[in-house]
């Protein structure tokens, strides 16, 4: 089963990569992006097929390491079924 | 006293506190390697600077998750010290011990350069050598350094009196000149609320012989010792 976690700054947070980013894309011609910003997408391969299962790990495993809740919100999806859809 | 300079895969300022602690102050010191649970000969950890895990997912995220860090809550317990110095500082913040996190540079630059700090907290056992309001010279290295906590845990830490360090000019005034990450509020270092653990992003270790530029960072391995300074001579206090 695959599970791809997506995780990003909190929208407090200011993110100057992102910043940067987006003065780059200006400078490229795209003026209309007015805000971007930086996350990260984490691709995963699980040995484990219960969706409940997964869910309830994944969780576990967004708040333990794989984003900093200090800073960054997460959110997930299971690959072909379930989609947590909000950012926590 | 005895010190444990901590050390992870990719942490490279294990050596320059080894040598300081063990050349310079001449006292007891040794490596320990992250896996390590039994850590209760030690009197003070450190947890120095570099590039732990390659900065993999965050700086300091996985340290922050090594056998050893978890066993630190339990030597705090005991009373043990911990000292960490950039990616220890990091580390301590991945793994709960200290409030807030360190994020990338403000102006997006790795600044390796000396800094000034302002002295705000001498009551904790790193800083008690110090005179209140004491501006101390150390440089700093980094592309992670901007120390961030919501307004909560700022107002938590200001009550507490966490605040131990602050970047500011030579003469003292914290300034936005004198920040060099985009930090919140100039922070350089924190402790945690009984002050037995710290963590600042200079390296004091680098300030420790005149050789190198400045021995400004030696007061707080002297607050630790407890001792005093005598013409030359010291004295430890255990």
């Amino acid at each position: 089963m695959k599970a791809r976690v997506f995780v990003r700054p909190k929208p407090s947070v200011l993110d100057p990569q992102g910043a940067q980013v987006r003065r780059a894309l200006e400078g490229l011609g795209y003026r209309e992006v007015t805000d971007l910003r930086v996350g990260k997408v984490l691709e995963l391969t699980l040995e484990e097929s219960d969706p409940a299962r997964i869910s309830t790990r994944l969780e576990e495993m967004c708040r333990k390491l794989l984003a900093n809740p200090v800073i960054e919100e997460y959110s997930w999806e299971i690959e072909g079924l379930v989609s947590r859809g909000e950012w926590h | 006293m005895k010190f444990g300079v901590v050390v992870f895969p990719g942490t490279w300022s294990d050596c320059d506190f080894h040598y300081v602690i063990g050349e310079v102050l001449h006292q007891p010191v040794e490596y320990v390697w992250h896996r390590e649970r039994d850590i209760s000969k030690f009197d003070c950890l450190i947890l120095p600077g570099g590039f732990s895990y390659g900065d993999y997912l965050r700086a300091g995220a996985i340290a922050g998750r090594s056998p050893l860090v978890e066993v630190l809550p339990d030597f705090i317990d005991k009373g043990g010290l911990v000292l960490g110095s950039c990616n220890g500082f990091q580390i301590l913040c991945e793994a709960g011990l200290l409030p807030g996190a360190l994020m990338r540079n403000e102006c997006l630059q790795y600044r390796c350069q000396w800094t000034h700090v302002l002295v705000e907290n001498v009551e904790t056992p790193f800083t008690r050598a110090c005179r209140p309001g004491q501006v101390l010279k150390m440089p700093i290295s980094h592309g992670e350094g901007r120390y961030y906590a919501d307004q909560a845990t700022l107002a938590q830490l200001k009550a507490q009196n966490q605040i131990v360090f602050r970047y500011c000019t030579e003469t003292g005034e914290i300034v936005r000149e004198a920040n060099p990450n985009g930090s919140i509020e100039n922070i350089a270092g924190v402790c945690n609320t009984d002050g037995a653990v710290l963590g600042l992003m200079p390296h004091p270790e680098r300030a420790s012989e005149s050789q190198v530029g400045g021995t400004d960072g030696l007061v707080l391995f002297y607050s630790v010792l407890g001792s005093l300074v005598q013409e030359g001579s010291f004295q430890a206090s255990r």
